[in-house]
């Protein structure tokens, strides 16, 4: 399997970049290739013209800044697992990221690109949403910030217009009085998720939590926040009941059909499972982190 | 329709765009003008004739193809030779010595008989490499070891061999 003809650029700049992908309107973005190319294999995605971002000094690199992880539109999926500050400042990036396919891939793969790509089973859109990050874009008519919830629409499908070059991304830093957690189910490891959980979970001093977040990836077109889920545990002190009532309330929110990988039934039992146990492992980090 | 008439109407030139690459492959320039759409993987074994490279499934799952991409490993058949313009690749054949000793992953392959048909090996070996070459701490466990190595298939299905090799290889790098 061979990519089928396309001209291709590499532009130096950011503004040349724009320039380039709003000549043409079948133009597309090549960062890591590592979603584009097999698409492009298997004659998925055919672009006229590819614009190749790797050597746009400007977006290369990890910021944190105002509470804010900044991360720009070259920097590779293993960059920022392996970064130390990034680490420190939110855990749950590092241990979602060693979910995202294998070391060669996340050594050439992007984070923005991966984001771009919006697979309903991805696990760094589940991370945007659930931390609720946002997407910065540029286009011919200038930048625009999209909000984690307001960027994914279906699989595969973004509110980044076809003109947009998402630039850099924003996940925003763990507050210390919280805790985080990611697992998911996968045949083998580093497929997509047939199923993905990730929490954040803020403690009280008194034990209660004071604000949870879930979120799910491969159950739905798209990643989604659980808020029945979240609804049931805010306030509570995460009792054995407080927990299966929330994973019942998460399987609802389960719209994918039976696929060769696993059925909806199956798909309500993995979701319910990693909602109860992600919860709880949150909730323990979070008051490892408040103890210290 | 006569021959000169047929031969006539056919294109004499390709529509395929073309680009001049230079990058250096295990230690030595190299420069090409090739289509743009040429896989690295393909780069590698028809242009270079370095044929250890294997390439087995073209969609990123097997991982017979990962090389070195400036001292990371990547898949070679998920790449193109325009994104590694200007960068440093290194391939399977790099890594013995020029007077043929082994280097410690391949000997560990070899002591621990991980190999069966010898197809995967490649690039189970540069991906290995890669993970060597990062400071980071191995996880010499069972699991930690699969996963390193999840992105290899070997369908021989020798993978107990393997995993003990990789743990000879990091013995004999002084990496255990």
């Amino acid at each position: 399997m061979k990519p089928p003809l396309f001209r291709y650029q590499a532009p130096r700049t950011l503004k040349e970049a724009v320039v380039a992908l709003a000549s043409d309107p079948d133009a597309m973005v090549l960062a890591g290739g590592q979603s584009l190319l097999p698409a492009m294999n298997f004659r998925l995605a055919n672009p006229s013209l590819l614009v190749d971002i790797q050597h746009v000094a400007e977006l290369k690199g990890i910021a944190i800044e105002g509470g804010q992880i900044i991360v720009k539109a070259m920097t590779r999926h293993r960059e920022l697992e392996l970064d130390e500050r990034v680490r420190a400042a939110n855990p749950l990036l590092n241990e979602a990221m060693a979910h995202v396919a294998h070391i060669p891939i996340r050594n050439r793969g992007t984070v923005v690109g991966s984001l771009c790509h919006a697979d309903g089973a991805a696990e760094v859109p589940l991370v945007l949403v659930l931390l609720g990050g946002s997407v910065l874009v540029e286009g011919p008519a200038g930048r625009r910030e999209i909000a984690a919830d307001e960027f994914f629409r279906f699989h595969l499908t973004t509110t980044r217009r076809r003109d947009e070059i998402a630039f850099e991304a924003r996940f925003p830093v763990l507050r210390a009085d919280s805790g985080s957690a990611f697992d998911e189910v996968t045949r083998r490891h580093g497929d997509y998720a047939i199923a993905g959980v990730g929490a954040v979970v803020r403690m009280n001093a008194d034990g209660r939590t004071s604000e949870v977040r879930l979120a799910a990836c491969g159950v739905t077109s798209r990643p989604i926040r659980l808020a029945e889920a979240e609804k049931l545990l805010t306030g509570t002190a995460l009792s054995e009941a407080d927990l299966k009532a929330a994973g019942r309330a998460a399987a609802e929110a389960v719209t994918a059909p039976d696929d060769m990988h696993a059925s909806n039934a199956y798909r309500r039992r993995a979701v319910a499972t990693l909602v109860r146990r992600m919860a709880a492992k949150a909730a323990t980090r979070a008051r490892e982190r408040i103890g210290r | 329709m006569t021959r000169g008439n047929l031969q006539r109407q056919l294109a004499q030139t390709s529509d395929d765009p073309t680009l001049k690459v230079s990058l250096t492959v295990n230690g030595e320039r190299v420069e090409r003008v090739v289509s743009v759409r040429m896989l690295l993987s393909d780069f590698l074994r028809h242009e270079l004739r370095l044929t250890g490279t294997h390439v087995g499934c073209e969609h990123g799952i097997c991982g017979c193809c990962t090389v070195l991409i400036d001292g990371k490993s990547g898949r070679s058949c998920l790449t193109l030779v325009a994104q590694a313009q200007g960068a440093e690749v290194t391939t399977i054949e790099a890594l013995a010595a020029e007077d043929g000793r082994l280097h410690a992953i391949q000997q560990a392959f070899k002591e621990c008989h991980a190999l069966q048909c010898g197809f995967c090996t490649p690039g189970m070996i540069m991906n290995i490499f890669g993970r060597f070459n990062e400071p980071q701490a191995l996880d010499l466990t069972d699991d930690g070891i699969r996963t390193m190595l999840s992105g290899n298939l070997c369908r021989c299905t020798g993978y107990v061999n393997i995993i003990a090799a990789v743990r000879r290889a990091a013995q004999l790098a002084g990496r255990a």
